[in-house]
């Protein structure tokens, strides 16, 4: 038990690594599908709804796009259906085109704010409206040049005096062969109105510019940081609109005063001279989107959390769970080889019993025949030094008794399983001894050839002795009857030392050998052998790093082979009694021959 | 007539002291210490009616031996002796013909009275062997 304890402790680190290595494979196994799971329907929920919102800011700019333009162009019908119905030739008269001002504000309210004919130098010759602009020169205006040259002319919108917004529609006319010009201004207001009308979320707004970024609306915050920015982006024209000719085009820029970054969508009205330009950040657009989003990357995040928890407790938990099952294992393997060594010592018993059973029967046949002669008297012939003697004899048969106690006491007392450096050869001459009494009756001859000066082992006394003990055994059982020749080699070969149990015994059937080592297999009749022997001895040596092979010939012998690790900083063993010191030699002087 | 005894164990101190012992008693006794010297004393010269005989021996051991008896001298009284550990093997022999065992070491009253029973079963054995001889005989004079 002590060894199970010490076997814990230096696999403490096996242990942590199987802890961890279940814990990396649960958390990938459930991680990995998660993950995968949430980008992809991440992904597509994202690239789904920001089309969506793409698709309803395009719809939105289109619609007021269109409804700009289809202002614009009633306005230009209205002007130009004036100017050829009317004729300039009337209007040249103050009072005619005062009425028909008049007629028009009554029909379209205050959208038309004045009406006026220029003549080809550029003069106002007749003007109807609020301002005192009779006689005005427009020849070097803007929209005077620019209507000698396209007919009919819509201009930019202008704040004049009021601060109120207003373009004009300019359009040539013939008074009396002449190109004079009808002028009418109109209120932009309505249009104004429309377009700041749009606002969506927090940041989303709408106006109208030009090409030079002006604008022709009033846009809802200041933007005149962001012109250049604008410039820019209409100065590409929106080459990326999906709808061509750069309608509802869409762009994604960083504004550099916000720093935040901002949708545009544009879209070209009044024939490409001006753009409805809407604007959004981004992270307003799409708010619902990034929203849920965070609420999705959080979900992830618990879950994630939950299951590297979960992982990590599982884990630990199954591994102590594991470390207690190898522990009762190592506890019941010791009580194993601690049974299958009280099996050995159970065969061994035979042997010792009647060991100490013959000189008992002399002792107490010798203290019978003393007996008998006292009944006779000491006098009678020479029956005092017969008592002498018998004495002397059952001194002697009780010393050999004492010996042999002395051998199973000390086999008995090293049930201590600490590994420690020792040497084999000992440990062979004393096993060797041990048996020789089982052996002699079996007629079984024990001969050890020890090579001198093999390197120490590192082990345990006791399991080795087990090792060897039950080779021995059975050996002896395979030659019964009949007995035979067991030979016990040790020697040293590279780093390892070699030991190996022959016998001349009946050998192991081949469908047999690669059974022995299994646990409980057994030839023996029941009752006879635990069929544990073998598998002990397969584990102690391999837990001391070493291994054990068999070779048999049906009828003409069986030969184990251990291998064992030499200790790397032992030492060798000195020739016949060597460094295992513990263990007082029974007999120094013995042959390396022993049995019958 | 006392009966005539032949010792057999491989432990000569055990054997020499016990020969002393039933000597004592009255009784002539031979002694071997291994199965084939007790064969050999069987098949010399002097006659035998028991034999004690240790099961556990190197060797030829007392099975065999018992056998090996059995097979020769067939009317050979034979009383084994065992330790604890081989009380199976004594049985077996009583099987194959053994007339009784007894646990070592023994009481010599007890051996006495064992030795005396076999002595007198086989006389009563032989002397029926006589009487079937002399009927035979008077059987051959009476046609």
């Amino acid at each position: 038990m002590a060894q199970a304890r010490e076997n814990a402790v230096s696999e403490a680190p096996y242990y942590q690594g199987l802890a961890k290595s279940m814990m990396f494979t649960i958390a990938l196994v459930s991680l990995a599908p998660l993950l995968g799971y949430a980008l992809l329907s991440g992904y597509q929920y994202t690239t789904a709804y920001k089309e969506k919102v793409e698709a309803h800011l395009r719809e939105l700019v289109l619609k007021h796009d269109q409804s700009v333009d289809s202002y614009l162009r009633e306005k230009v019908a209205e002007v130009q259906v004036l100017g050829e119905v009317v004729g300039g030739d009337r209007l040249k008269a103050e009072a005619e085109i005062t009425s028909l001002h008049n007629a028009l504000v009554r029909s379209h309210g205050s959208d038309f704010v004045d009406l006026g004919i220029v003549n080809a130098a550029g003069v106002q010759v007749a003007y109807a409206g609020p301002y005192p602009l009779q006689g005005a020169d427009y020849s070097n205006a803007e929209w005077f040049q620019a209507v000698k040259r396209r007919r009919v002319f819509v201009s930019d919108v202008i704040f004049g005096l009021r601060g109120v917004p207003h373009f004009i529609i300019a359009l040539l006319v013939d008074v009396g062969g002449e190109q004079w010009v009808l002028k009418a201004t109109l209120d932009f207001m309505a249009i104004n109105d429309l377009v700041e009308d749009i606002r969506i979320g927090e940041t989303g707004l709408a106006f109208i510019t030009n090409r030079a970024a002006q604008f022709q609306t009033t846009p809802r915050r200041d933007m005149t940081g962001e012109v250049k920015l604008l410039h820019n982006i209409l100065a590409r024209g929106g080459e990326d609109s999906i709808l061509g000719r750069g309608r509802a085009a869409i762009t994604v820029v960083d504004d550099p005063v916000t720093g935040r970054e901002v949708l545009f969508v544009t879209s070209p009205l009044k024939d490409g001279e001006w753009f409805m330009v809407y604007q959004q950040d981004t992270a307003d657009a799409f708010a619902a989107l990034y929203r849920i989003r965070n609420v999705g990357v959080a979900v992830l995040l618990l879950g994630t959390v939950c299951i590297l928890a979960m992982a990590f407790l599982l884990s630990r938990r199954m591994a102590r769970k594991v470390e207690v099952a190898d522990q009762e294992k190592d506890m019941m393997n010791d009580q194993v080889v601690e049974a299958g060594k009280l099996a050995s010592v159970g065969e061994l018993a035979a042997g010792i019993a009647h060991e100490i059973n013959n000189p008992v029967a002399i002792m107490v046949e010798e203290a019978g025949w003393v007996q008998d002669l006292l009944e006779e008297g000491l006098q009678k012939d020479d029956n005092e030094r017969e008592v002498q003697r018998a004495l002397t004899q059952i001194r002697s048969q009780g010393a050999r008794c004492r010996e042999i106690t002395h051998k199973l006491l000390s086999f008995a007392r090293k049930i201590d399983p600490t590994v420690e450096r020792m040497c084999v050869n000992d440990l062979i001459r004393e096993m060797a001894q041990f048996c020789e009494q089982r052996a002699k009756y079996a007629n079984v001859r024990i001969e050890t050839s020890l090579e001198d000066g093999v390197p120490q082992v590192e082990a345990s006394q006791s399991e080795m002795q087990q090792v060897l003990l039950n080779l021995i055994n059975n050996a002896i059982d395979a030659m019964d009857p009949g007995g035979g020749e067991l030979d016990i080699m040790s020697r040293a070969e590279g780093g390892d030392v070699f030991i190996s149990i022959s016998d001349t015994g009946c050998g192991i059937p081949k469908a047999n050998l690669q059974r022995i080592f299994d646990p409980f297999f057994t030839t023996k009749p029941v009752g006879k052998g635990t069929g544990l022997g073998l598998s002990i001895i397969y584990g102690i040596i391999n837990k001391m790093g070493g291994d054990i092979s068999v070779k048999s010939v049906v009828n003409k012998g069986t030969a184990f082979t251990i291998r064992l690790p030499a200790s790397k900083e032992g030492m060798r063993c000195a020739a016949g009694n060597g460094a295992a010191g513990e263990q007082p030699p029974a007999d120094g002087g013995r042959s390396e021959e022993t049995g019958g | 007539m006392p009966a005539s005894i032949l010792l057999v164990d491989d432990e000569k101190g055990f054997v020499d002291t016990m020969a002393k012992r039933l000597g004592k008693r009255g009784l002539s006794v031979r002694t071997a210490n291994s199965g084939q010297e007790g064969l050999d004393a069987l098949a010399g010269p002097g006659n035998v009616d028991v034999v004690i005989l240790d099961v556990k021996m190197p060797g030829m051991d007392g099975i065999e031996t018992l056998k090996a008896i059995r097979a020769a001298h067939p009317l050979v009284e034979v009383i084994m002796l065992t330790g604890h550990a081989t009380v199976e093997n004594a049985i077996e022999g009583m099987k194959l013909g053994a007339y009784d065992y007894m646990m070592k070491p023994c009481e010599m009253d007890e051996l006495l009275a064992k030795v005396d029973e076999a002595y007198t079963k086989k006389q009563a054995q032989e002397t029926r062997i006589l009487e079937a001889r002399a009927r035979h005989i008077e059987l051959r004079r009476g046609d």
